[in-house]
């Protein structure tokens, strides 16, 4: 079986300083994969990359068995993408928002307004939609950008730090619509997140990055058992052993590589 | 969500043709959109219109008094309406390269670069707002000047050109305004260099006087400036002077298509 998402040796750097630094990932169809890690540990390079938005080297990446480089028009088609900013545009409002996905990612005339319709309802906003996305909270903006970047049915949807900057109760609103989207249409899910208990929950299977490698691979449940610790642990026992001295004791949280 | 997973079959048709095939589809999505965003902004719209309004009633009025500037016997009002209009177009399309590098900042501009548009759409997007902006400011000169005894032409085909001449220059400042936020990148910068850059482009060209009085340098420059050509156009459309009609939207043209062509290049750039 095609895998969703094939990374094979990838390396990208910004001038002198590289971000991902030789990963290979494979995601397989219908899973919700997690790309984990401190910030600069080289997810949004990895995940930009992924999504055509950097000029990588044919062969190195490949979407449902299209090469990024190569097929790029025909990659995007397949990708629904939310960025990691809070990004609907404020001055339109949440069905304008949608409504313009649907029309550039060429929803047929006569389904659009249906489709716009039911991604606005899927997220919960359909008392929202005619208002301007500015009066928006933050969690009901994310729900936006996700009923945006599913109003195309891709079949993979690409999400960079999703509850980043969102209160507790949206951010497990985020992950129960993610949950439900997953649950109906089989799509496949690539989510970046440095919050490691969100990734525990939610998602199947996760890769570790770290100073722009990946350093383990597995389901949550395995990597915690392959701590082999003696009372009940956590992915971020398990993010510890990887990241060495970057391990900051006092916030017991990973020190940020590099600021963002 | 009902399942619609296998209806987008896989590897669909990409390449230059289809780019080409989708391209006016986007740009009338994009100039949809600017279009839905201009009519919640009508208190910016207003306040836009005070430089022109400005124009036309301080500088107009006292230099129409003065007769210090040779217009050929035409009253200088009358002269100066076209360049007021060119101006206020100009003035319109060159900030749009600071609403690229917002978008950008906001993430809007990558999750657009994500969807399967060519990026000359997205460009052509922009410039066609900026004219559909620069538009709204046409409307206002043109009441005003109306208002001012101004007689201009009511020639519907005429007016059509004027709107051809206003979107095809406002389509050029406005890519060039991305191109040098695709250059300098920071938003600071940006709005330095549109400062800096707008009010020379203006002074050198036909807007406020005669390109006979210039001296030789500024004649030269003058001659680059599509800005110059716009104001001929213009001029010749509204109050009948002599204009090379031809010459003038040939010249815009080129350049809106030039400026579309390395804005649409650059924008990856941006994006990265």
């Amino acid at each position: 079986m095609t895998s969703a998402v094939s990374v094979r040796g990838l390396r990208y750097a910004f001038g002198d300083t590289v971000a991902v630094d030789g990963i290979d990932l494979d995601v397989e169809p219908g899973e919700i994969f997690g790309l984990l890690g401190p910030n600069g540990a080289g997810k949004t390079t990895t995940i930009r990359s992924i999504t055509t938005l950097l000029p990588v080297p044919r062969d190195t990446v490949s979407v449902f068995g299209l090469d990024v480089r190569r097929r790029r028009i025909a990659v995007r088609r397949l990708i629904g993408y939310v960025p990691q900013m809070l990004s609907a545009d404020g001055a339109l409002t949440g069905r304008e928002n949608v409504s313009l996905f649907a029309r550039l990612y060429d929803v047929p005339r006569r389904e659009r307004a249906t489709r716009v319709d039911e991604a606005i309802a899927a997220m919960g906003l359909t008392e929202a939609a005619g208002r301007v996305a500015r009066t928006y909270s933050g969690g009901m903006i994310r729900r936006l950008e996700l009923a945006q970047a599913l109003v195309s049915s891709p079949r993979l949807l690409v999400l960079d730090e999703p509850t980043i900057g969102l209160d507790p109760v949206a951010r497990a609103g985020v992950w129960e619509r993610i949950a439900q989207v997953r649950r109906e249409t089989g799509m496949t899910v690539l989510v970046t997140t440095h919050y490691m208990d969100e990734a525990e929950h939610s998602c199947d299977r996760v890769a570790l990055m770290h100073r722009g490698r990946v350093r383990a691979v597995g389901s949550p449940a395995e990597l915690i058992a392959s701590l082999d610790a003696a009372g009940p642990a956590s992915l971020d026992e398990v993010f510890k052993v990887y990241a060495g001295d970057d391990w900051d004791e006092e916030t017991k949280g990973l020190r940020n590589v590099r600021q963002t | 969500m009902s399942a619609r997973l296998d209806a987008l079959p896989l590897g669909s048709v990409d390449g230059w043709g289809a780019s080409l095939r989708a391209l006016p589809g986007r740009v009338g999505t994009m100039c949809l959109v600017e279009l839905q965003k201009i009519r919640r902004d009508r208190t910016e719209l207003l306040f836009r219109a005070v430089q022109p309004v400005l124009w036309l009633l301080v500088f107009g009025v006292t230099f129409t008094k003065i007769k210090a500037i040779p217009t050929g016997g035409v009253p200088y009002l009358d002269y100066l309406t076209p360049g007021v209009i060119a101006q206020s177009a100009l003035f319109v399309s060159i900030f749009y390269g600071i609403q690229i590098i917002w978008d950008r900042d906001a993430g809007i501009l990558a999750k657009l670069m994500v969807t399967p548009t060519p990026r000359a759409a997205l460009v052509t997007g922009k410039a066609f707002a900026a004219g559909m902006r620069a538009l709204s400011q046409v409307v206002v000169v043109l009441v005003l000047s109306a208002l001012l005894g101004v007689s201009l032409t009511t020639n519907p085909l005429r007016l059509l050109g004027v709107v051809a001449a206003v979107l095809l220059g406002s389509a050029f400042f406005c890519c060039l305004s991305i191109i040098i936020a695709g250059l300098v990148l920071s938003r600071d910068r940006m709005l330095g260099i549109g400062q800096a850059i707008m009010m020379p482009l203006f002074f050198a060209s036909n807007a406020l006087y005669p390109v006979a009085i210039m001296p030789g340098w500024l004649q030269a420059i003058n001659h680059a400036n599509p800005l110059s050509y716009q104001v001929e156009a213009l001029r010749g459309l509204l109050i009948g002077s002599p204009a090379r009609l031809w010459l003038d939207y040939a010249v815009l043209l080129g350049a809106a298509v030039a400026a579309i062509a390395v804005a649409s290049a650059l924008l990856t750039r941006l994006a990265k």
